[in-house]
């Protein structure tokens, strides 16, 4: 399903992140960072919760904010929640994985877009050593993993979707279909998300009328280096299309060659801290006109990976054009 | 595309793992923590004068302590990460999994966080290391008379 806006803009954004990101390639572009893992708190959730609170906080300060949306990848999206409870501003938590960030965009746009509401915020956080504890081992164990792995971000992001006409118009959103195919491991996320966002690209394209090459870039949320590969190779076999001017946000945010990061990042603030900073900025500079950002999401538990079902993927694009 | 037809074309794509480096650091790391215990054993039955048994024990109970002192001060996940098998197998990865299991639980509380948690990943290790002891012992009785 494709939804077409015409009154949705990007107000403001605001970011945070770890020690790792703020070593990676975007550093310029990150101001706010934790040296610690802790954040200053005494537990991951802890930590994570903070970020999220930090950015929520900056941008309800700089911002009328009506309503918010959040979402991260802790058990029943309690970073989010607990950000929440500290702004007295009505909430509604989201998830779909690493594909919540643009899974609240689109939700918010409809909203703004139809002036239900004037000014959404949406905020999506993920911690690496709380995704570790949580999803795989204890973070000192440091197990080994096999090189298709990725590595979650450490970082909240926030964006405060508006009505009033801003440089960064929200255009269109295209809602994906959960995608399954078969795949069972949990350390090749990008294998199992490739043909989510393979769809989701071939379908806004359809939906749209449009070609591949209306986009000056095509950015898929956390595939890693491997996913990029394999979503390249998907795309010309299933759908005829050759993906040029494309990357991948986790391959964007760390540096893979230098930084111990397996394939490449991924959570939910990988793609929005990613395209809240770099991407935004190169729009407002005019460098990027026209941007598909599809963010992917693995909906997986520990349960079900335990219990060896197969991982069903989703992912949400978001066309965003500079004006 | 079918599923068979994608797994094919994942596994294309798949990144290489270094199966070689990784096995002969397991070997190389592994055997020097033998070597490690065998001098531990070595000097304790000479310092001390007791049996090598005895000796042996000590030699465990001081890789065991080694292994969770250095996981407390968080060196012992970078030696993993590099010498992966080499340091899991031996004693000092077994006290190494239990270490880091109750660091990380131990803000959750005595009870249902350090005592649910430690053997999170050793109960594995002890479950199927008795059960194999029974059935290795069972054998041992029935060819060679116990």
């Amino acid at each position: 399903m494709t939804l077409k806006f015409e009154n949705a803009y990007v107000k403001d954004t605001d970011v945070i992140v770890g020690k790792l990101e703020k070593e990676g390639p975007l550093k310029h572009y990150f101001d706010k960072y934790y040296e610690d893992g802790y954040c200053g708190s005494k537990t991951w959730e802890q930590a994570e919760s903070k970020m999220a609170f930090e950015t929520i906080n900056n941008l309800v300060e700089r911002n009328k904010v009506d309503l918010l949306f959040g979402g991260d990848l802790l058990n029943q999206i309690t970073a989010s929640s607990f950000a929440a409870s500290k702004v007295n501003i009505p909430f509604l938590g989201i998830y779909n994985a690493c594909a919540t960030s643009t899974e609240g965009i689109l939700l918010a746009s409809s909203l703004v877009d139809k002036k239900i509401v004037n000014n959404v915020l949406v905020n999506v956080t993920s911690h690496n050593n709380a995704a570790e504890k949580q999803f795989r081992y204890p973070v000192e164990y440091g197990g080994p993993k096999p090189n298709s792995a990725t590595f979650t971000v450490t970082g909240s992001a926030g964006i405060v979707i508006t009505n009033k006409k801003t440089d960064i118009k929200i255009d269109a959103a295209t809602i994906g279909e959960v995608v399954d195919y078969g795949i069972k491991d949990a350390y090749q996320m990008g294998a199992v998300m490739a043909p989510a966002c393979a769809k989701t690209i071939y379908n806004h394209l359809k939906a749209l009328n449009r070609d591949l090459s209306y986009y000056d870039l095509v950015l898929s949320g956390d595939l890693g280096e491997c996913g990029k590969r394999i979503l390249k190779e998907l795309m010309k076999k299933e759908y005829k299309i050759n993906l040029k001017n494309y990357n991948d946000c986790g391959t964007m945010i760390y540096n893979i060659k230098t930084q111990s990061v397996y394939s490449g990042g991924s959570g939910p603030a990988c793609a929005p801290l990613v395209t809240y900073t770099y991407i935004l900025e190169e729009m407002k500079k005019k460098n990027l006109k026209k941007v598909l950002i599809v963010a992917t999401g693995a909906l997986l538990s520990t349960t079900t990976v335990n219990q060896h079902e197969t991982i069903p993927a989703i992912a949400h694009a978001i066309s965003l054009e500079a004006i | 595309m079918i599923k068979q037809e994608y797994k094919t074309l994942v596994k294309k794509n798949l990144p290489k793992e270094n199966r070689l480096r990784n096995s002969f650091v397991a070997f190389f790391i592994g055997g020097l923590m033998g070597v490690l215990a065998q001098l531990l054993t070595d000097l304790y039955s000479y310092l001390f004068e007791i049996t090598v048994t005895q000796a042996t024990t000590f030699a465990i109970v001081t890789l065991i302590f080694l292994g969770c002192l250095l996981t407390g001060l968080g060196f012992f996940d970078k030696m993993v990460h590099f010498a992966r098998a080499g340091l899991i197998i031996p004693i000092a990865g077994f006290a190494h999994s239990m270490m880091s299991a109750t660091l990380e639980y131990k803000k959750e509380g005595l009870v249902t966080g350090i005592g649910a948690n430690m053997f999170k990943l050793a109960g594995t290790v002890i479950v199927y290391g008795v059960v194999s002891a029974f059935f290795f012992g069972l054998l041992n009785y029935i060819i060679f008379g116990g």
